[in-house]
């Protein structure tokens, strides 16, 4: 079957799993039945427990779902501590939902698929080593990727049911109350892990920082915690951000930052009160530099900044440029630092950020997004997930959610080395087109057509370029010329879920 | 691509004629002038393939209306005859020769480019010349060097290696460069053609790089050059004009309409003739406003 961005989907597959082709970014108003954890009733003041070994053994079967989350990012010293005793302990049939995966856990991941312990995996995304396994076929079941926003969703909806969560914080107290911001490896945030801590049926705590009773303030709480497992290091505070954040000088990500900054303050959007989401690439920051001294010149201030945070945002609720930030997780130490520090720094779980089922998510209270993108195409849908080899490595993240605002910008080069950027058709569609309003490249931008409004604004600023995002691509098309078309085998490796959990693109195993 | 005598050229922008990432996008930046470059960027073991990379990128690559300037090795060098040919081949706008000393170094480029000009067909005096001048000789004859050739764009001073003749070095305060720099620009004025500033390589000096680029332009310069496009919008910045001139250009240009109009060939603004210093100036001060996005379409002030 074809679904509404025209990608072809395997009706075998998608009949077994019960899946729905995407139709539409309209969510409108549907009423969905929440699930609830089991509990099993302590009243135990102490849940320490030395042995990680035992706390397996007595919870986790084969068949059952474990859950991570990846705030350590590269400083995670949780998951392969838990994986090696689990592949120790010879379980099989696992599925494996973290919030995300990161470098450090590929090659654990790999070993565990290929002893049978992992037979399914549903994530943001993968990179490295094990997206490419995954993209040669080393999986037998298709990974499912899903938003921030839509594993929330699957969550709370019962898709994903998580048997065991282990969780990794900085500091616990002994009944399990915690938080990501004291200790030595902050990552300030708990924004991911937050969802495994309500409604997974057993949590289990790692940390190397246990407190007095009660520890506050307390992201997860001690009514949702089975143990708290003492271990000798939870993660490594260098790794876990990209530390100090510096500022890119390479000219043309400042020129596309410019750029982009210049099509924020002439929208319709930059006024007082606004409200905006960068991520956490070079461009990105540049443009937080370059907004700011808007901000500064034209006298306005940001109601608040949702995402992933860095600090030259923190700077910016430290100068009073931003009221709050509603944060779901910290990028950098500087970030994760000044939660502690700053009430207005508002820890939000990914529900509040970015579920597209529940009453309100703050993505929808957004109006200007900033993300980036691999590939984008002539009808303005992003790829985010698969290279230009085909390969997995990249993640959702929340660029189908925080698209979600009012005016979503993407920013990339034209060109990367030899490869185009904006091309007719995305290899993989992640963010359907009908979300995205402006393309910002080096040699100038695009506008959607549908946002005439925007046309209209943008047209009158002195040397802002505006293009047809076709004229755009055979600007690319000719510095690099036409690529011969990947070839894939018919295998499904994965599937890409847009929001509402329906399938907006799959991805097959690549040829060799 | 075909040379033109009078153009904006505020910046000048040096690209290595190795490096293919950076002549790619070396377009998007807005300079006024590129200079790729085949001489000191380029290893002795890769001017031939440098050659044919600046060859191929002149004729395929948008460089988004810049001025294309390629500065060759010298006419001591074994690589002088290739680089002439090659480029007078891919229809260059300017050919700059580095080390100029003397008018005759000027007029056998030009005798050059005429042979190679006959010999590839392309249309002849379509392409013009600059000279580097790089030396204490380059400096004293520069009154000639400028009026050699009518092909002849612009001379420019080049900092590092003239300091080195003149046993010194570049200093902060550029007094060692005091008499180059006049020297240059008078010739370059007398003889009704461009003069460039040397370059200033120091990045992290943003207040140094402002105040030489204020003092060269208060000084009369046409333009810098410059190695990294950060420094494009600062020179941009320094040569905007204020909106009083902008609005007085914009008187001139109105009166040179009523002349015309009338059929006179007195052009007279508030009961005073207009001389034709003043015309050029009012051309030149538009010109910059409207690149620099300061005044729209219709001419009215846009800037802040």
């Amino acid at each position: 079957m074809e679904n509404k961005v025209k990608r072809e989907l395997p009706d075998d597959l998608m009949s077994k799993m019960n899946l729905k082709p995407f139709e539409s970014t309209d969510i409108g108003h549907p009423e969905v039945q929440r699930v609830a954890p089991k509990v099993r009733v302590t009243s135990d003041e102490n849940k320490v427990v030395d042995s990680l070994e035992d706390v397996i053994k007595e919870n986790l079967r084969d068949g059952m779902t474990i859950s991570f989350h990846h705030h350590f990012r590269n400083g995670d010293y949780a998951f392969n501590k838990v994986m090696d005793l689990i592949i120790k302990m010879g379980y099989k049939d696992l599925t494996l939902a973290p919030s995300s995966l990161t470098g450090v856990m590929n090659d654990k991941v790999i070993e565990a698929i290929k002893k049978g312990v992992i037979t399914h995996i549903t994530s943001s995304g993968m990179r490295g080593s094990l997206g490419d396994f995954v993209s040669h076929g080393g999986l037998k079941n298709p990974v499912i990727f899903r938003s921030h926003g839509n594993r929330a969703r699957s969550i709370e909806e019962g898709e994903i049911k998580i048997d065991v969560a282990f969780l990794g914080v900085p500091v616990s107290d002994p009944a399990g109350n915690a938080n990501g911001q004291d200790g030595d490896a902050i990552f300030g945030s708990l924004g991911y892990a937050l969802m495994d801590a309500q409604y997974a049926n057993k949590v289990v705590l790692l940390t190397d920082n246990i407190v007095d009773y009660p520890n506050t303030p307390a992201s997860i709480k001690q009514d949702q915690v089975d143990y708290v497992v003492k271990v000798d290091k939870i993660g490594d505070p260098d790794k876990i951000g990209s530390g100090a954040t510096r500022f890119t000088k390479d000219p043309k990500e400042l020129k596309i930052a410019q750029m982009v900054n210049q099509v924020i303050v002439n929208s319709p959007y930059y006024k007082q009160g606004f409200s905006f989401q960068t991520g956490s690439g070079g461009a990105a920051l540049a443009v937080t530099r370059y907004l700011r001294q808007s901000m500064i010149d034209d006298g306005i201030t940001a109601s608040f900044a949702l995402g992933g945070i860095t600090k030259p945002t923190t700077d910016l609720l430290d100068e009073s440029l931003v009221k709050k930030i509603m944060d779901v997780q910290d990028f950098d130490k500087g970030a994760a630092a000044s939660m502690a520090k700053n009430k207005d720094q508002q820890e939000i779980d990914a529900s509040w950020y970015a579920d597209p089922h529940n009453k309100g998510a703050v993505v929808n209270n957004l109006d200007v997004s900033i993300l980036s993108a691999l590939q984008i195409d002539t009808n303005f849908n992003v790829n985010v997930m698969t290279g230009s080899d085909g390969i997995i490595r990249g993640a959702i993240g929340g660029h189908q959610d925080a698209a979600n605002a009012k005016m979503t910008i993407i920013t990339a080069p034209l060109v990367r080395g030899r490869n185009a950027t904006i091309v007719p058709n995305v290899e993989t569609v992640v963010t359907p087109g009908d979300l995205i309003d402006v393309v910002v490249t080096e040699r100038g931008i695009a506008i959607n057509p549908k946002r005439q409004d925007l046309i209209k604004a943008f047209s009158k600023v002195p040397g802002l370029k505006i293009l047809d995002i076709k004229d755009l691509q055979k600007l690319a098309q000719e510095q690099v010329g036409t690529p011969k078309p990947l070839e894939y085998t018919d295998k499904t490796v994965a599937l890409i879920e847009y929001r509402d959990g329906t399938i907006i693109d799959t991805i097959k195993q690549v040829k060799d | 691509m075909t040379y033109v005598k009078n153009r904006l050229r505020r910046t000048m922008m040096f690209v290595p004629g190795n490096n293919p990432a950076m002549i790619k996008d070396a377009g998007i930046y807005g300079a006024d002038s590129i200079m790729l470059d085949l001489e000191d960027a380029v290893s002795i073991t890769e001017k031939d393939a440098a050659r044919m990379l600046v060859y191929n990128a002149i004729k395929t690559v948008d460089f988004g209306g810049a001025e294309i300037v390629v500065r060759i090795n010298g006419q001591d060098t074994p690589f002088y005859d290739e680089d002439v040919k090659t480029m007078v081949k891919a229809g260059v706008d300017v050919i700059r020769l580095p080390k100029t000393e003397s008018a005759a170094m000027i007029q056998k480029l030009v005798k050059d480019m005429e042979k190679a000009e006959e010999e590839y067909g392309v249309k002849k005096d379509s392409i013009g010349v600059m000279a580097a001048i790089e030396s204490a000789k380059g400096v004293l004859n520069a009154p000639e060097i400028a009026t050699s050739t009518p092909l002849m764009m612009g001379l420019a001073v080049s900092g590092e290696d003239y300091t080195a003749d003149m046993h010194t070095h570049r200093y902060p305060d550029g007094r060692e460069l005091e008499f180059a720099r006049n020297m240059v620009l008078q010739a370059a004025r007398a003889a009704d053609v461009y003069a460039f500033d040397t370059v200033f390589s120091n990045m992290n000096d943003t207040d140094g790089f402002y105040r030489e680029t204020k003092y060269i332009y208060e000084l009369g310069y046409d333009g810098k050059s410059l190695v990294n496009p950060r420094q494009i919008p600062m020179v941009n910045k320094v040569f905007n004009p204020s909106k009083d001139e902008i609005e007085n250009a914009k008187a001139v240009e109105n009166a040179i309409r009523e002349a015309k109009a009338k059929g006179s060939g007195v052009i007279s603004m508030n009961g005073k003739m207009v001389d034709k210093p003043v015309v050029a100036k009012a051309t030149r001060v538009l010109e910059t406003a409207k690149a620099s996005n300061l005044i729209d379409e219709e001419g009215n002030y846009i800037g802040e």
